[in-house]
């Protein structure tokens, strides 16, 4: 039996991620062929606690892009603008 | 102290990731056809106005209002700006002559009529627009205004009810920490906050916010320019350093260079 509510929750971090991969540094096709390949992997996972695990995991990678696109920004604009070489 | 009403003006730029092309006739970058978005620095200010108000300080914040002039695009940064959490937006619509825009002047004397007409008590500005460099656009509205002004803050604090606010900003060899009361003007450093993502859902929500166009006229200003740009060149190219054998090699190099 499919759960609805799970399936919802992982059809929208994987839209998110997908909307989060349009800025990816090594490009759009790059993201999307490994964000692809990591969902395509689990689709085995029928078990609830299982799939709640992995939309945790999911928030997670979305937060560390995130993280990643603000680092790559802070450093660049350090870079040309700080007082300090 | 009523509650705050901030401004929060910014501008779309050509993304920070991409290298500027100058155009052919050297009046300026190309712009057709590149990726733009929300100015970095304007961001931190967007981000600090959200703050002010999650941080649930002495003084609610009543309104944050972005506002951005340009042309038929304009509003993509303004989404970016609700997304995050700016409760509206002004559009002022001014159209794309194929230069720099509107100068510091021009956009000072518009916040101003702005800051008025919407009763506004406290603006953030970005210190500067990465693609312009002018950096004036802050400091010419608080002369306007005859209000207090801190640059370059990393960091804001609101004291109390009755509107004093410390910001502290950096300066050669420490930092400095300016009092003063509402209304100001404050414009942010890079160090100020982490601005936060705007997400899909977040960006979608951001569709339904009120966004309002109008033109330079309905605040009764003119687009004057003062400035002329003459020419935009290339930087020159870096030339590369040259490899010595040894140490004899590198004793002669630099006699030739007369360091010796």
């Amino acid at each position: 039996m499919v759960n609805l509510e799970l399936r919802r929750q992982v059809i929208n971090v994987y839209k998110e991620l997908l909307f989060l991969g349009r800025e990816y540094p090594l490009g759009y096709q790059y993201f999307r062929d490994r964000l692809h390949r990591a969902f395509a992997s689990q689709t085995q996972i029928t078990d609830d606690e299982q799939i709640r695990k992995g939309i945790a995991r999911a928030e997670f990678v979305k937060k560390e892009v995130e993280a990643l696109y603000y680092l790559k920004r802070y450093r660049t604009l350090k870079k040309r603008y700080g007082s300090e070489a | 102290m009523s509650g705050l009403r901030i401004l929060v003006p910014v501008k779309r730029v050509i993304d920070y990731a991409i290298k500027p092309r100058i155009n052919k006739a050297q009046t300026g970058v190309e712009t057709a056809g590149v990726k733009h978005s929300l100015n970095p620095f304007d961001e931190l200010s967007i981000e600090e106005a959200i703050r002010l108000r999650e941080r649930k300080g002495p003084i609610k914040v009543e309104d944050i209002l972005a506002l951005s002039a340009g042309g038929p695009k304009t509003p993509d940064v303004l989404r970016t700006a609700m997304a995050m959490g700016a409760d509206r937006a002004f559009h002022i619509d001014v159209p794309e002559k194929g230069d720099a825009g509107l100068e510091p002047l021009t956009i000072a004397k518009m916040l101003q009529a702005v800051v008025k007409e919407q009763n506004v008590n406290l603006v953030l500005l970005g210190k500067q627009a990465i693609d312009g460099d002018q950096g004036q656009t802050g400091q010419m509205l608080a002369g306007l205004l005859g209000w207090p002004q801190a640059t370059q803050a990393s960091k804001i604090e609101i004291k109390d009810e009755a509107g004093t606010i410390e910001v502290t900003h950096e300066v050669d060899g420490g930092v400095e920490t300016l009092r003063t009361k509402l209304p100001m003007v404050i414009t942010t450093d890079l160090r100020l906050n982490e601005p936060r993502y705007a997400s899909l859902p977040n960006i979608m929500k951001a569709k339904k916010k009120p966004l309002e166009k109008k033109t330079l006229a309905d605040l009764g200003v003119e687009d004057v320019r003062k400035l002329k740009t003459v020419k935009v060149t290339e930087p020159p190219p870096r030339k590369g350093g040259g490899k010595v054998e040894d140490v004899d090699g590198l004793i002669a190099k630099l006699k030739e260079l007369g360091a010796l």
